[in-house]
């Protein structure tokens, strides 16, 4: 580990296990007693450290660190002693027993257990992200309100009415019984794939934030799989998505920030290593032998990590969409539909498809339609693409069709 | 060769810092304690944390502190060794301390016997 930038390594990897353990330990309704004890421990290293040299295993001075002013709290706070072990409000003695366990399945169950948790229903989504983010990823405040494109003082306010209603709603940190875990499961695996949408589809955010939210739903996603319990289709389903996706993280942006088109996109920049590890997940989750919406989100993403367009191609595309569009439905889902209609079918079918579509107030909309448009009929390309620019709301999807109605005018 | 303290004193440093800020000044200040090492002039030092600090008056009454009537904490020292006060200062001169406004570094003579 290089020394210029050990706190920050340190703190990305360490202060979500230590907090997820004290967590677990004191009671998740600790869980702001449990940050701060992780914050201070970090301070401790940086007065420390400069003077005494950084420890050969900095790592494990933390979690010594940590443990020790996790028991001080403990032996001070009668309250929590009360709470944790009922037996003494009879006795006055010491209690110097407080078992905090550091080692790798503590820290690994409890890390998940947090993620149920924070992943509570009760807890709005907005929430979930906001927390996981903190709690699970060791984001800071302004970290996460510049990935929200929002100031601190909301992002607080967020953090802290969840963490009044993980209060209010009793949550423990377990993982759900039998009866009720593929439903959480559904819920935490949501606020992955939201986590990790925010990154990859907002066009509000510099490229730097957008990779570190994809990275940080891929690392949630690979904390479950690691358990047995929630190593299942819908979780192996939603990695392999999340690893066709983010392997055109790096083509999918020009330099300047401006989207490249899927077609466009330089096939060098995709990350072999990503699209092979989404091959293997998307294998893992058929050995369930169900179909599920990730699991065909994921098979329509492998299909586009196949750059050369032949006919199996676009015809599995359409028949996965038509799949998908049966079982959750989105407009988006139904014009990428289109997309692949088109190619089967020809424009002229996909048109005439199109038309029922009526997706009037869609920008997406009117650029499909505009490149349905474009070998045949110059004036509806053109009307199209204007109607989409009144449409759209950033400024990047404004100078991206700007520059089509440009190259047609010519 | 005499011994010296140097006292670090912060306004507010009673701040969140995110591990980018403390990366930055824990490399700081390491830089500056080896460069005396180097020297073979460093005799020890520490950070002083904040958490659970206390003030005793002299009734013996104890509060949280040092917050609220006193501006100016007490964030650490170093002691080194140097041939005069003037020495020390010069070496009380690099501390990254001093980068904040209103922080100072106090230079002292410690009695060796």
């Amino acid at each position: 580990m290089s020394t210029n930038d050990i706190i920050p390594n340190l703190f990305r990897v360490e202060y979500s296990k230590i907090v997820a353990v004290l967590s677990k330990a004191f009671g998740i309704d600790y869980i702001e007693i449990a940050e701060d004890l992780t914050s201070e421990t970090f301070l401790m290293a940086v007065e420390t450290w400069p003077y005494k040299g950084i420890p050969e295993n900095p790592t494990a001075w933390l979690y010594t660190v940590a443990k020790n002013k996790a028991k001080n709290y403990f032996n001070r706070n009668k309250i929590l002693r009360d709470k944790i072990f009922p037996e003494l409000k009879q006795s006055d003695k010491q209690w110097n027993e407080l078992d905090i366990d550091l080692s790798d399945k503590n820290i690994a169950d409890s890390q998940l257990q947090m993620m149920f948790a924070i992943c509570h229903p009760a807890i709005s989504e907005k929430s979930q992200i906001a927390l996981a983010l903190r709690v699970l990823s060791g984001f800071g405040i302004d970290e996460i309100a510049d990935a929200f494109l929002t100031n601190k003082e909301t992002i607080n306010k967020r953090l802290h009415r969840a963490k009044k209603k993980l209060l209010s709603e009793n949550v423990r940190m377990i993982i759900p019984d039998e009866s009720q875990l593929q439903t959480r499961l559904d819920t935490v695996l949501r606020t992955l794939y939201l986590l990790f949408s925010e990154g990859y589809y907002s066009e509000r955010n510099p490229s730097l934030i957008r990779k570190e939210l994809c990275l940080e739903a891929m690392n949630l996603a690979y904390l479950l799989l690691q358990n047995d319990l929630t190593n299942n289709h819908s979780t192996n389903s939603l990695m392999a998505l999340m690893c066709f996706h983010s392997s055109r993280l790096d083509a999918r942006l020009s330099e300047k920030g401006e989207i490249i088109l899927y077609q466009n996109q330089d096939e060098n920049l995709w990350d072999k290593t990503l699209i092979e590890k989404g091959f293997y997940y998307l294998q893992q989750a058929s050995k369930w032998e169900i179909v599920s919406k990730y699991y065909l989100e994921a098979s329509i993403a492998y299909w586009y990590t196949v750059k050369n367009d032949n006919q199996e191609k676009w015809e599995s595309i359409l028949s996965l969409y038509d799949q998908l569009l049966k079982i959750d439905y989105t407009p988006i889902g139904a014009l990428n539909r289109l997309i692949a209609v088109s190619k089967v079918k020809g424009n002229g079918f996909a048109l005439q498809e199109a038309e029922k579509l009526k997706l009037k107030d869609n920008h997406f909309y009117y650029i499909l339609l505009s490149e349905l448009y474009k070998e045949t009929d110059r004036d509806k390309t053109i009307h199209s693409l204007k109607k989409a620019l009144k449409l759209c709301r950033t400024e990047t999807e404004k100078l991206f069709i700007k520059k089509k109605i440009k190259n047609i005018e010519i | 060769m005499k011994e010296f303290i140097l006292i670090f004193r912060h306004e507010n440093a009673n701040g969140k810092v995110s591990p980018e800020q403390m990366q930055q000044w824990m490399k700081q200040q390491k830089e500056w304690v080896d460069s005396i090492a180097a020297q073979n002039k460093f005799i020890g030092g520490t950070g002083l944390l904040f958490d659970d600090a206390k003030v005793v008056d002299h009734n013996k009454m104890v509060t949280n502190g040092p917050f609220g009537d006193i501006k100016e904490t007490l964030g650490g020292y170093i002691t080194v060794r140097a041939e005069s006060s003037d020495e020390a200062a010069e070496f009380a001169k690099g501390s990254p301390v001093l980068q904040g406004e209103g922080n100072t570094v106090e230079v002292r003579q410690i009695v060796t016997n």
